[in-house]
């Protein structure tokens, strides 16, 4: 064993046994962010910080909860909300939370498609990032079937039913995932395991891994510059602040967090405390039926552009059936945004304002994700069905395209 | 400023998305019924102008009503168990003692008249169909006397206890006036709709059984504890004051509240439903208050910080 001298203070008691000093270098002190950067770049705080506030009011619900298809509305509208002092509170603050984190994750992938945060070197950040939004989107998946109110077993009934359209195995594994032939008992209980236990510890690891992945590239800046790290901190270091090009993590990257994050409070809870009917769904305080369909089937907000995508193409072509286009397009639209450091095909890491076929393709992308995201919640009737048709057929297009426009970029900007 | 714009992009692509799926979303889902009528001037069958003898009311009431329906109020119970009343008609005939209250005038003559025309049920007991509704029609009788039967129900039953009034009741009886006032709505409710829903989180289970209004009705009412969440006040105003307006060929009945009645049934169903409301409302600015200073504090505190960087 090495030699401990006495400490003489408490941190060094800490130093001698866990290397706090070190740690804290290496972590935060140390830890250097580019100086050029706005405020979307606070959103992983963001993120992180909301993710803590799920957890902790998800603890809390957690306590009266009952995953039992004949207890679990009224464990959640009676006793949460009525009975338990301040169960009220929390399942707002999870509800909104949950809604809420979602525009958070939404800015802070546009803002790395923006910026080009994605590529020459900032692959696996991209990809850790996709694996978080398709945990995320499982869990608020999960998390929306337990009141199991009406929009909670239709919304589970439509989106279960959607792996019914996989070839060969679809109809065994639908009934795999559901524990029975319908939404049921045995649906909500395994729901409920994966929303507290699986989903939220895979979260962790990779949230984990997300960090790690951003140690090497370090992110990214307003102007998509790359310069040498170890000089500018150097520089930093010895005194230059205002010369060099990065900050450390802790105090000046956090400090800026954290007038983001109060403002960005101040708007969570007031939707908190008086606008929180987006995140809980009216419909869902009927209690589930199923032999009672609701007029309206849509689910939670930020599905609504992917889902949209899935009812889109309802006829036949091509002599497939409207109803295999759609799950292919909807397979697409969960997969695309996965590979979109190879789609690009421009060398240029830049935002998209100085990029001039990118530019055009951002908000033409912005545009239509919008368009999708409204009239998914709209009845597809009439000239809606055409709107939807025609903004999931541009999706397509405009992905199949991306790597098109940007080799031409690549082109007409090396030729300049 | 660089980064208010930002901001104003971001903030203006999120508006445009939300107002999509929000108050358009809505608008399209659920378009705005007929308002509310609370004259029922649909029903002309009676003359309301004319004045009731209360009297002559009480004794064509006792020859015609108490065979069914208790009016406890002024001393005449119940006859049988509510149970073995649903067996008999149905559904359990409800109490009588607040009707001179909370049904609206013109209403309840009409009713008396005719309930099928007045309640809205015609198409589940068409003329000559084999279904009769279990009370029977009164249009053999003068306007006059269904006109008497409305002064005596109005003349024995219980004023409404002003929010002054309840808060020195709550006083007097140590309770909170959220307590007496849902109390005292609660009575509304039970009278109007007590003989068909359950309001389960107030505590309430409905007069009829079951079994018995699932076959009364064809289907059976909903419990409405939540009802005021999921279908939310507006709707409910002009829901409850007539059905068929909202859900075509329903078989719920329109009830025939006055505007107050209405209102104090919609109030309880507030009151059951989200009885946090008020904790809510007061809670809420204490915390935005204290983000705001956060907010102002972190402010300076960057300020301070970057101000060595930049
Ligand atoms: C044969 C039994 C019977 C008799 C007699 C009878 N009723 Fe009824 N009454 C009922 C039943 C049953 C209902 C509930 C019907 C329903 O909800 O579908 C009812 C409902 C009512 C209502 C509630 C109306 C509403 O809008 O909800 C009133 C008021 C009423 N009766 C008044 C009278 C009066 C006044 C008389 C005497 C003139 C009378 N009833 C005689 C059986 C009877
Ligand atoms: C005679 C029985 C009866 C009475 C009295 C009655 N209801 Fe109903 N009510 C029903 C039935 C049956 C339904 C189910 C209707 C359907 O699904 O078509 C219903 C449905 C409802 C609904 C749900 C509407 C919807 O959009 O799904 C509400 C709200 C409601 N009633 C409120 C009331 C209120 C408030 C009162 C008292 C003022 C009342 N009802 C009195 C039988 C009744
Ligand atoms: C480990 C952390 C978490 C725990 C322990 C937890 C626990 C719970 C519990 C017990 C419920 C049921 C009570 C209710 O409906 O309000 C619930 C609901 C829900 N959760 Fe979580 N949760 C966690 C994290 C998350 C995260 C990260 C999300 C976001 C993506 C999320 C999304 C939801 C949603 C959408 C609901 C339904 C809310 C409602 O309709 O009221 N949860 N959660």
């Amino acid at each position: 064993m090495a030699e401990f001298k006495k400490a003489d203070s408490m941190l060094e008691w800490f130093d001698q046994r866990l290397g706090v000093i070190n740690f804290s270098k290496v972590m935060m002190t140390e830890y250097w962010i580019p100086k050029n950067i706005n405020f979307l770049w606070a959103m992983g705080a963001l993120l992180m910080m909301m993710f803590g506030v799920l957890l902790i009011s998800g603890i809390f619900l957690l306590m009266y909860y009952k995953p039992d298809v004949a207890l679990a509305f009224d464990s959640v509208n009676y006793t949460i909300m009525h009975d338990v002092a301040y169960g009220w509170l929390f399942r707002h603050i999870h509800a909104v939370g949950a809604s809420v984190i979602f525009l958070v994750i939404y800015i802070h992938m546009f803002t790395g498609i923006y910026y080009g945060s994605y590529k020459k070197g900032r692959e696996m950040i991209w990809l850790s990032g996709m694996l978080l939004f398709v945990l995320f989107s499982a869990e608020g998946f999960s998390g929306y079937m337990l009141p199991w109110g009406q929009m909670s077993y239709w919304a589970a009934y439509v989106i279960t039913e959607i792996f019914g359209g996989i070839p060969v195995i679809g109809g065994d594994l639908v009934v795999w995932i559901r524990g029975n032939f319908y939404v049921s008992d045995s649906t909500l209980t395994r729901f409920f395991m994966l929303h507290v236990l699986l989903i939220p510890v895979v979260m962790l690891g990779a949230i984990a891994f997300h960090f790690y992945s951003l140690r090497f590239p370090h992110v990214n800046n307003e102007a998509g510059e790359f310069f040498d790290y170890d000089v500018e901190a150097e520089k930093y270091l010895a005194g230059d602040k205002k010369g060099s090009k990065v900050i450390p993590f802790w105090p000046v990257f956090l400090a800026k967090d954290f007038f983001v994050m109060g403002v960005f409070l101040i708007f969570f809870f007031y939707l908190v405390f008086y606008y929180y009917g987006f995140a809980m769904d009216p419909v869902n305080f009927d209690k589930a039926d199923g032999l009672k369909t609701p007029t309206h089937i849509y689910p939670e907000w930020y599905f609504l552009w992917s889902y949209e995508v899935l009812r889109g193409f309802f006829f036949e072509m091509f002599g497939i059936s409207g109803k295999d286009l759609g799950l292919m397009a909807f397979a697409f639209a969960n997969g695309i945004f996965l590979v979109m450091p190879w789609l690009d095909r421009s060398p240029t890491v830049a935002p998209a304002n100085q990029r001039p076929y990118f530019k055009i393709w951002f908000w033409l992308l912005m545009i239509d994700l919008i368009v999708l995201t409204i009239f998914g919640k709209l009845p597809p009737t009439g000239a809606n069905a055409w709107v939807g048709f025609a903004s999931s057929l541009s999706f397509i297009v405009l992905f199949l395209a991306l790597p098109v426009i940007t080799t031409l970029e690549a082109k007409k900007l090396g030729a300049k | 400023m660089k980064e208010l714009k930002i901001l104003a992009v971001v903030a203006s692509l999120v508006l445009v998305t939300f107002y999509g799926i929000e108050p358009y979303a809505h608008h399209v889902m659920h378009p705005e019924g007929k308002p509310a009528d609370f004259k029922f001037s649909d029903l002309k069958n009676v003359d309301t102008s004319l004045k009731g003898d209360v009297t002559a009311g009480k004794e064509s009431f006792v020859n015609n009503c108490t065979a069914c329906h208790s009016l406890t109020a002024d001393g005449f119970d119940p006859m049988m168990s509510d149970a073995d009343s649903a067996a008999a008609y149905g559904v359990t005939p409800p109490d009588l003692s607040l009707a001179g209250r909370i049904y609206e005038k013109n209403f309840l003559a009409n009713f008396i008249f005719d309930p099928v025309t007045a309640t809205k049920v015609e198409h589940k007991y068409p003329a000559n169909g084999s279904k009769v509704y279990p009370m029977p029609a009164y249009s053999w009788m003068g306007a006059q006397e269904i006109m008497n039967i409305v002064a005596y129900l109005e003349s024995v039953s219980p004023k409404a206890i002003d929010e002054a009034g309840l808060a020195s009741l709550a006083a007097k009886e140590e309770r909170t006036l959220f307590d007496v006032s849902r109390e005292q709505n609660a009575e509304v409710f039970k009278s109007a709709c007590g003989r068909c829903h359950d309001m389960k989180y107030g505590g309430l289970s409905a007069t009829t059984p079951k079994v018995t209004i699932q076959g009364y009705m064809g289907s059976t009412p909903p419990d409405l504890s939540q009802y005021i969440i999921s279908r939310g006040s507006h709707y409910l105003d002009g829901f409850i004051n007539n059905p068929q307006e909202y859900l075509h060929g329903t078989g719920m009945p329109r009830v025939g509240l006055s505007e107050q009645a209405q209102a104090e049934v919609i109030e309880y169903m507030t009151q059951v439903g989200d009885p946090k409301k008020t904790e809510r409302e007061e809670l809420g600015p204490k915390v935005l208050l204290y983000l705001l200073i956060f907010a102002i504090l972190a402010y300076l505190w960057k300020r301070k910080i970057w101000s060595e960087v930049h």
